[in-house]
């Protein structure tokens, strides 16, 4: 890992949502985000995995403050995000942007492309007319997609081209840091594949720094460099990717890895599953949250909750017995 | 699919041709509109004229709708009052266009004013909207301006509700977060993303809101509360008719047909447009 800061960090950030309710007395509210550190290096491309509802779309929008934490803080480059006034906000925004998940759902059904596109230089007071047509064909260019495109609605294109427009708009201010939110999850695998190969080269040619969201492995196998794992709300284990498929510390990774199905026949060996279903994000957790699933539960498991400590092989883990070394090698990963 | 809601004016517009209740709602609406507007000259008698040497003549060929207790003649005092009732019922679409909106927008999209608001709504809604009309009329005094309020307090409420449930739904797209993810302002957010993708709904309560005036217009007219006679609407006409109802049905009659006429065209236009601009009553 380098020593330089952090391009973005969260510390203890966390985010609680309350059912809006009139005559609700103490209710406890759900807790996506509990307590959850986390850093992004310049240049490099972060997954982030975990189960459905395990907080990581909720991640990604704290550290764009597109909603705002319970606790903790954000720094962006220095900047606590938390703490900024909105025109301040708004003039960091330029430097980190969003690629969503549903190419259909994340485009205005009643903008032409060129509209969602140069929203942002109208936002931010950016060129004139000739100068917004130029950078919005050179982003046109930059996306593969043909400058035509521009004054045709979403709605005229696949979900694929879709998925350009939005990455083409994202680019559209020069950010530094995007969050792609499941950004491939809903495209044909084919259609993957070339969306990966196009946030590849835009890291390359444009230095870009990822936070890659995704609950396919092999995508995020793929494209990460680290990779974090999270579970309800919290980050229990992140290494650099090669580390952390050869040798999963975590007994949460351990399962989440195991659970990728192998293609060939004969090498499919003993499978390591889990037992029970994903607590409630509702209820308070004593010690760690992962006891109840865990397979090599102890008592001070249900009672203390572990820190995110240095792992063997580098990076971090949050589990007792990893800490002290005592955890069994599972079946699966001899 | 989702292409229900995406869709461009030129498809949805294939989409309404397509669709045979709008086509025929639109061609009887139409033909109404064009009737009332063209009445100066196409009426074949004076609407206001008093004749008692043609009082309550059947149709016939010089009256084609009859005549009424003071010998005028129904056919362009129908032409006439379609003027009245069709003013009425494109102010009031108006009026609670803007508010319905205003008030459904600010509630779906500041929630804090969500509750305040919406619980005012359901207030005015509590009452049947014809009483609360006619209550409204009865307090402010017979006039058309005052009938057109009236009539606009009753159907902003739901008009609202529609709108804010929209505003609801659309708040949550990922477009409106991409938006705010570039640093749009609240109010662009609201006004070039949110409202422009809650037009579909909105054009639709508004084909009925227009409807609902014209035959409310009708019963506060036969109440007495509607516009003030001379001037013919349908609804003053068939008041003006009940006396004679056994003697002369045709004075109520053919102002009868004109409201269904009206009614059923602008039914059958709602309910298309609904069809193809609002998905969610889709099957």
């Amino acid at each position: 890992m380098t020593s330089e800061a952090p391009l973005i960090e969260a510390r203890s950030l966390a985010k609680v949502f309350h059912r809006r309710r009139l005559f609700a007395a103490g209710a406890t509210g759900l807790r996506a985000v509990d307590d959850l550190d986390l850093a992004i290096h310049r240049g490099e491309t972060l997954g982030l995995v975990g189960e459905s509802g395990c907080g990581k779309t909720t991640t990604g929008r704290l550290l764009l403050r597109l909603i705002e934490p319970s606790a903790g803080r954000v720094m962006f480059d220095g900047h606590d995000l938390t703490s900024l006034d909105a025109s301040a906000m708004r003039r960091l925004r330029r430097r980190m942007q969003i690629v969503f998940q549903d190419p259909y759902g994340s485009l205005n059904p009643r903008m032409t492309v060129g509209e969602t596109i140069t929203e942002a230089f109208i936002i931010h007071g950016i060129g004139d007319r000739t100068e917004r047509q130029q950078r919005l064909n050179r982003l046109l260019d930059r996306v593969r997609m043909p400058r035509t495109a521009a004054s045709r609605y979403p709605h005229e294109f696949s979900g694929g081209q879709r998925q350009r427009i939005g990455i083409a708009r994202a680019l559209a201010l020069e950010p530094q840091f995007i969050v792609c939110d499941e950004a491939v999850s809903a495209l044909d695998v084919s259609v993957q594949a070339q969306i990966i190969n196009l946030l590849q080269d835009l890291q390359q040619d444009l230095g870009l720094t990822y936070l890659f969201i995704s609950h396919n492995l092999a995508v995020v196998r793929h494209i990460s460099t680290r990779i974090a794992v999270m579970y309800l709300g919290r980050i229990v284990e992140a290494a650099q990717t090669d580390a952390l498929f050869a040798h999963p510390e975590h007994p949460y990774t351990r399962a989440l890895l195991a659970s990728v199905p192998v293609t060939h026949p004969s090498h499919r060996g003993r499978r390591l599953r889990l037992e029970g279903d994903l607590p409630a994000a509702t209820a308070v957790v004593r010690g760690c949250r992962f006891a109840g699933r865990c397979p090599h539960v102890e008592d001070r498991c249900r009672s203390v909750d572990p820190e995110l400590a240095p792992r063997p092989g580098g990076g971090l883990v949050a589990c007792h017995r990893v800490a002290d070394r005592t955890l069994p090698w599972s079946a699966t990963h001899p | 699919m989702s292409d229900t809601v995406s869709t461009p004016l030129g498809e949805t517009w294939r989409r309404l041709l397509r669709n045979r209740s709008f086509v025929i709602g639109a061609v009887v609406v139409s033909l109404i509109v064009a009737v009332a507007v063209l009445a100066p000259l196409i009426a074949p008698h004076d609407p206001l004229r008093n004749n008692f040497r043609t009082r309550l003549q059947p149709p016939g060929e010089i009256f084609w709708f009859g005549t009424d207790h003071f010998g005028r003649d129904i056919l362009s005092r129908i032409l006439h009052g379609g003027r009245i009732s069709l003013i009425i019922g494109a102010s009031t679409v108006v009026v609670t266009g803007i508010f319905g909106t205003a008030i459904g927008a600010v509630a779906g999209f500041f929630r804090a004013l969500d509750e305040p608001i919406m619980r005012l709504m359901d207030a005015i809604m509590a009452f049947p909207a014809i009483l609360l009309a006619m209550a409204i009329a009865a307090v402010m005094g017979a006039s058309v301006t005052n009938v057109v309020i009236a009539l606009s307090i009753a159907t902003t409420p739901h008009t609202a509700r529609i709108v804010r449930g929209s505003v609801l739904v659309v708040r949550e797209m990922e477009y409106v977060e991409a938006a705010r993810a570039l640093g749009a302002s609240e109010l662009r957010v609201l006004f070039r993303h949110v409202l422009v993708n809650v037009t579909g709904p909105l054009i639709v309560r508004l084909t009925y809101v227009f409807a609902i005036a014209i035959l409310a217009e009708a019963a506060l007219s036969f109440i007495g509360v509607g516009p003030p006679p001379p001037a013919p609407s349908f609804g003053n006409i068939i008041a003006n008719g009940r006396d004679f109802m056994i003697v002369a049905p045709w004075i109520t009659i053919f102002p009868g047909l004109a409201i269904i006429a009206v009614v059923l065209g602008l039914n059958l236009l709602g309910d298309g447009l609904r069809d193809v601009l609002d998905p969610r009553t889709r099957i």
